[in-house]
């Protein structure tokens, strides 16, 4: 199901949470909510839910708006809120069922989506205990466990991967991924490789505006603009292939690699990329190529330029 | 209505899964049991055959626990942010506020009907007036009411449970025992003011066996107005200027 967002505007007091953002989430799409602390992530994922009203603006998940049909629009969403808060007290399969119920599974499917759940989510183990002898890894789960449990149109997860282990970090993001085929997934984190592991699309927020929206790959284009290659030329002299290099029609940019023999930073000039060209060059002078490498701008590199300043 | 019952269930289940439900129960049934047949002026003593020495009882040992159950209904949600992950699912703040509202009701109801084998006692005791006996019950199952939603709305303005409980016995004192001493000191008007906001004044005729309407309406505007003012606590996170 499509998720809208129309301008919306959210206020604490005199401070913009969110200012005037805008987006349009397909159905089946993961998208990565990215940004610094406080920049609104959080924010924009409550009013999505319909926890929180905009003061301007409005959110439609489907045709439903959160605005006039919140319990519609509850029923059409899974949310793992951050920190994931739940009854500490209750049994996991009371809690589960608790979920479901609320959330309108009917009666007789109650039972066979907790058992789902619980091989989904990999809760078989622990089952029968209360939340809160949980590990944090299994509390997580059993938020998941309960985002999902009335088969959710929308999933939206705030920080899912807080607090695991590296080997639980994995298996979620793996569950993500395998939940992101049908239905439509926004989850938030500030850790970056999550979402070039996760995500078919990034969305970066700061101060509560969207500076930045594609997939990993083309944010990285976006912000270098040109290729990057790092190449290693034997067999020739230095400056003599240095400067042939510089006169390259599409290079704009030739620096030495400090420290390593007969290594070469090639920056090109445009869209226009070098690697024919370098390799067409080194044929011509019987040079010899032991190493092309496109390097590519990290994806931290690309948020500290987005969300500094 | 069913999402009502829904969060009801689960609120009951809380109690019991916790010990709160049965220190509440044993330690009510044990007061109240104490004093109405053992200690004091009990009821061997009032040579008649009916229960106003336990409605009297009661009406004190429920002002206390009522607090004690409700200070945790809604602060410790905002605490844990549990409340978040609640309003989130397919049901309104009023299904919430009604929910656990009806959660504390229930636990009282079976309190109140532990003490049944005490009116089956005065029963066997001696001719009853039934009528009173009855009338009497409904007193202190209004009265309850009335006290929980005054202790949920006190629970929804903040996050601390002490603070819950505390505000809740000062609330519930004006209404419990402050209106009618205020009541005996003023005459006119004023007096009959006080006197009709006590909760005491409106209980005893209750408890004597005297249904009126002027009583209920009494009640059920206090029981509406601490539910309101709850609903309005809880649903303030969306008011937009």
């Amino acid at each position: 199901m499509d998720i809208i967002i129309e301008n919306i505007t959210k206020k604490y007091g005199p401070q913009k949470a969110v200012d005037d953002i805008s987006f349009h989430v397909k159905t089946g799409e993961v998208v990565g909510f990215l940004g610094p602390n406080g920049a609104g992530k959080t924010t924009t994922m409550k009013i999505l839910t319909g926890l929180i009203a905009p003061n301007k603006g409005n959110a439609k998940i489907g045709n439903y708006s959160v605005r006039d049909d919140a319990e519609k629009v509850k029923k059409l969403i899974g949310y793992l809120p951050e920190n994931n808060p739940l009854y500490l007290e209750m049994p996991i399969i009371d809690y589960l069922q608790f979920a479901a119920e609320i959330q309108g599974v009917p009666q007789n499917k109650v039972k066979l989506r907790i058992q789902e759940m619980i091989r989904i989510c990999g809760l078989k183990a622990e089952k029968h205990k209360k939340i809160g002898e949980l590990s944090k890894g299994y509390r997580q789960r059993v938020g998941l466990a309960q985002a999902m449990i009335h088969d959710p149109e929308v999933l939206i997860l705030d920080e899912p991967t807080t607090g695991l282990d590296p080997n639980q970090i994995v298996e979620i993001r793996r569950l993500i991924k395998e939940i992101g085929k049908e239905k439509t997934v926004i989850l938030s984190t500030h850790i970056l490789p999550e979402v070039e592991a996760t995500c078919d699309r990034i969305l970066i927020i700061s101060k509560g505006k969207i500076v930045a929206d594609g997939t990993s790959e083309n944010l990285r284009k976006q912000s270098q603009g040109h290729e990057l290659l790092r190449v290693r030329i034997e067999d020739g002299e230095r400056n003599d292939v240095f400067s042939q290099l510089q006169k390259l029609p599409h290079v704009g940019l030739v620096d030495f690699i400090r420290g390593i023999d007969n290594c070469y930073e090639v920056q090109s000039r445009g869209e226009f990329g070098n690697k024919r060209d370098v390799f067409a060059l080194c044929v011509k002078n019987n040079w010899v190529l032991t190493e092309m490498t496109p390097i590519e701008t990290k994806l931290e590199d690309l948020f500290r330029d987005l969300t500094i300043n | 209505m069913n999402k009502i019952w829904i969060i009801a269930k689960r609120e009951l289940q809380s109690f019991f899964d916790s010990l709160t439900a049965y220190i509440m129960l044993i330690a009510f049934v044990g007061f109240s049991g104490f004093f109405t047949w053992l200690y004091g002026a009990d009821i061997f003593l009032r040579n008649q055959a009916d229960l106003q020495v336990f409605f009297n009882i009661a009406y004190w040992t429920l002002f206390f626990f009522i607090p004690a159950i409700t200070m945790r209904m809604l602060a410790e949600e905002n605490k844990s942010g549990t409340i978040e992950l609640l309003l989130t699912k397919a049901v309104t703040d009023w299904q919430v506020i009604l929910g656990k509202f009806f959660a504390c009701l229930i636990l009282i109801l079976i309190a109140l009907l532990l003490t049944i084998p005490y009116y089956l006692t005065v029963w066997k005791l001696g001719p009853v007036d039934h009528g009173a006996v009855w009338s009497g019950y409904l007193g202190l199952i209004l009265m309850s009411a009335a006290y929980i939603s005054i202790g949920l709305y006190t629970s929804s303005v903040n996050n601390n449970q002490i603070v819950a409980f505390l505000l809740a016995i000062f609330i519930g004192i004006f209404f419990h025992i402050i209106f009618q001493v205020l009541a005996q000191s003023f005459t006119g008007t004023i007096g009959g003011v006080f006197s009709y906001m006590s909760i005491s004044t409106h209980y005893e005729s209750i408890s004597r066996g005297v249904i009126d309407s002027k009583d209920l309406i009494y009640f059920l505007s206090v029981i509406l107005l601490g539910l309101v003012l709850s609903e309005i606590s809880l649903s303030k996170r969306n008011v937009v200027d």
